[in-house]
């Protein structure tokens, strides 16, 4: 056991370094708060990812001829292990880049990759993820926007939900129903939308923090050319899985809050007459969100480790975001809680305003990327070989399926 | 960046387990817990002859000379077949005091008997029923001859000598004592998991010898178990995982309703949550391993935060092992009450789990993690 990089590994990370050096800032503590509403935010991302692009660390793991570098696993965590120790601006391109790339990566043609890869790696074009809609979330399979084919063309009509970013984007991935007589996986086609087409409409939702980073999109008699369909029709589920995949890999953490935090907080704040550190219950809380926090660390770690030897990590990074999640509600309730009756006074106070901005940002984090309740059932599926629930849309024409009242 | 075990180490740990599964060591468990014999004589025999007893014994002494780490992959084998035997008091305790604090002259003496079975030992230090501290423990050395009484002592049946925490005049110290000495009575004292007996230890002016400096006995004993709790750590995990294991099986197979009970959500997220846990725990003892091996700096912080971590994992497992199993999980013919009664047993040895952590946070208040 050792945690030196090779000595190849070791070059990589001076380069990276270097470039990062002499390109950004390092964090200090006054980091700001991310909004996807922010147009500074969002420019200064577009500035950051060019920048990047042009020397080539946008997409380092992509082929040099989509604006990568053909980096390997270990050298892209290297690379982001980095970035992370410089204040710089995150939050925008991840959906793009995680998820949306991979998909045009596996399905687009040759033509459309040369296209469409290269300005999303540059951050000049910014994709969005069209999936959930107001009646199929977690059971998204259940979707029922309409694909209705018209020649060389498809018709779309419906209604997506939880979009984020679709406000600013360019392009979207979209998955709709083309054949309601199929049963609920099969009558589904996956496409790559223009988000500025006739028929497209996008309205912010307003969340429990106030802020709104994602939306509500309308369709209403949009065309797309049979060019922009990935994969066959028909196999709309199967390219979404594939998405869905590379969507875990890319929520991981929930920023925000943690115990470094709680723990800098309860030495100087008063509790009944003495710092707060000295009270048992937090002084228990704080060990427990210690174990979670080091654990997940190092559980990259070993992740990490396998990646470095060339070997496939095991499941083990799968627990990441539930265990993430809750912390961050945890230590933000912590935090709130430790101003007795103050704590529902909004303030400037910059340490408070982070942990009423984890306890009300969490809960989302509880369920975007996967429900805690979902992610469960994954790991008790795929990782503990758990057999399936058994179904009751199974076998059914979608139309068939009961859908209560929704 | 290599946090992961050699191929000889997981080597070992194979060998580990082919042979402890061969033994029937969980059946070995079942017939000291009913028989009350307190200890598996044979199989403690078998473990000496496979030479695992001299892991970290170096070679000048007739152990192997390896590290910490064959120790881990060894310990989470015992753990994961609940082993009934004192390696744990002999060698991640009473071995590791004398390697690290004793003369030279001692080593001499215990440590090639220590890595051929002729010598057992274990750790003395519980006076009442409340956690030891600095300074409650009443056991007292004066002029070389130690006079006291302590409780719930594992394995001090089998062991040969005993290393004592009590009190001198210059506070506390570690003392060595020859079991046979006389003035010393051994009791068999009933446990939740009677697969490891624990005694009392009575001394009435017994002979014995100081190990490390007089007076700076708590210290060595502080980090001594800091050193402990990651090996102890192992064993957790191997009982963990050993629990999971179970009713994941018991999951599959068993059917209501018409279905698997692993069909259910409610199984499933029990049982996720018990993967959760085992996954943050393993990779606290990974770090601690290294932590332990190479003697870093955040031992302290690395070791507290796997042994509560590894503490957690074990309870939770055991437990809703149990509650899968639905009533026959609470019988005494199925083995889940074994991993409950063990989880129980390793999270009280060298301390509850709020001592932990307290420990824990006490280390990061003097490291300063921001």
């Amino acid at each position: 056991m050792d945690f030196n990089d090779t000595p190849e590994q070791a070059k990589f990370r001076k380069t990276c370094k270097e470039w990062l050096e002499k390109n950004a800032k390092h964090k200090d503590n006054a980091s700001k708060e991310p909004s996807f509403a922010n147009k500074d935010i969002l420019e200064e991302a577009k500035l950051w990812q060019k920048k990047k692009y042009d020397a080539g660390w946008a997409m380092l793991h992509w082929p040099k001829e989509y604006g990568g570098i053909g980096a390997s696993p270990i050298e892209r965590i290297i690379w982001a292990n980095e970035e992370s120790k410089f204040d710089v601006p995150k939050g925008i391109f991840e959906i793009g880049l995680g998820m949306c790339g991979p998909v045009m990566m596996q399905y687009a043609s040759e033509e459309q990759k040369e296209r469409y890869l290269p300005p999303m790696a540059e951050g000049k074009e910014i994709w969005c993820q069209l999936f959930s809609e107001p009646s199929a979330g977690s059971d998204v399979a259940g979707l029922r926007s309409k694909a209705v084919q018209d020649g060389d063309k498809w018709i779309i009509n419906g209604q997506k939900v939880w979009t984020s970013g679709a406000h600013f984007s360019d392009y979207g991935i979209l998955v709709v129903r083309h054949d309601p007589d199929l049963e609920k996986h099969k009558g589904l086609t996956f496409f790559f939308v223009d988000m500025k087409s006739p028929g497209i409409e996008v309205k912010p939702i307003k969340q429990i923090t106030g802020g709104s980073s994602f939306n509500e999109v309308y369709f209403t008699d949009v065309e797309i050319p049979d060019s922009q369909r990935l994969g066959e029709i028909g196999d709309g589920w199967k390219v979404a899985i594939t998405t869905l995949m590379n969507e875990r890999l890319a929520v991981g953490d929930a920023d925000g809050v943690d115990v470094e935090d709680a723990f800098r907080w309860a030495k100087t704040q008063d509790s009944l007459g003495e710092p707060l550190l000295n009270n048992k219950a937090a002084r228990s809380s704080i060990a427990d969100w210690y174990c979670e926090k080091s654990g997940l660390k190092n559980t990259k770690l070993r992740t990490m480790s396998a990646l470095s030897k060339g070997d496939t990590p095991g499941p083990e990074a799968s627990i990441t975001k539930i265990v993430s999640a809750g912390k961050l509600q945890d230590i933000g309730n912590f935090g709130i809680d430790s101003l007795d009756m103050a704590g529902m006074l909004k303030t400037d106070d910059p340490d408070i305003k982070k942990f009423q901005m984890a306890w009300l940002g969490a809960p989302g984090m509880r369920i975007a990327g996967g429900t805690d309740e979902i992610l469960r059932n994954i790991i008790a599926e795929r990782v503990l070989g758990l057999p399936q629930e058994p179904r009751a849309d199974k076998g059914l024409a979608y139309k068939d399926i009961p859908s209560g009242n929704s | 960046m290599n946090l992961d075990f050699s191929d000889d180490q997981k080597f070992l740990q194979e060998e580990a387990r082919k042979f402890l599964d061969k033994e029937q060591t969980l059946s070995r468990n079942r017939s000291v817990l009913e028989n009350s014999n307190k200890v598996d004589k044979e199989l403690w025999k078998k473990i000496v002859d496979l030479g695992w007893t001299g892991i970290r014994v170096p070679e000048d002494y007739g152990g192997l000379g390896l590290g910490h780490l064959e120790l881990c992959v060894i310990a989470e084998e015992l753990g994961r077949f609940l082993a009934p035997v004192p390696f744990s008091s002999s060698v991640y305790l009473f071995t590791e005091a004398i390697i690290n604090y004793a003369s030279d002259e001692i080593k001499k003496d215990l440590l090639p008997k220590l890595v051929s079975g002729e010598v057992v030992g274990t750790l003395a230090i519980t006076e009442s029923f409340q956690a030891p501290t600095s300074e409650n423990i009443e056991t007292l050395t004066e002029n070389g001859t130690l006079n006291g009484k302590k409780i719930g002592v594992p394995d001090a049946e089998i062991a040969t000598h005993t290393i004592v925490v009590c009190k001198t005049n210059n506070g506390i110290s570690l003392q060595l004592v020859d079991l046979s000495s006389s003035g010393v009575t051994v009791q068999h004292q009933e446990n939740i998991d009677e697969s490891r007996g624990h005694f009392s230890i009575a001394f009435e002016n017994v002979e014995c010898e100081l190990i490390g400096d007089d007076g700076s006995g708590w210290y060595l004993y502080e980090s001594l178990i800091n050193q402990a709790a990651v090996l102890f750590a192992y064993e957790q995990i191997g009982g963990s995982q050993a629990s999971l294991d179970m009713a994941i099986n018991y999951a599959k197979e068993r059917y209501a309703f018409g279905r698997p009970i692993g069909s259910f959500q409610a199984i499933k997220h029990k049982l996720a949550d018990m993967y959760v846990a085992l996954t943050l725990a393993k990779s606290n003892c990974y770090y601690a391993a290294w932590a332990l091996s190479t003697n870093a700096s955040d031992l302290p912080s690395a070791s507290a935060t796997a042994r509560v971590s590894a503490t957690k994992a074990f309870q939770l497992c055991s437990k809703e092992n149990i509650q899968t199993h639905g009533g026959n999980g609470f019988t005494w013919e199925y083995d889940c009450h074994m991993f409950y009664r063990r989880s129980k047993l390793l999270s009280l040895n060298i301390g509850s789990l709020s001592n932990w952590r307290e420990k824990l946070v006490t280390s990061l208040e003097q490291s300063n993690i921001n």
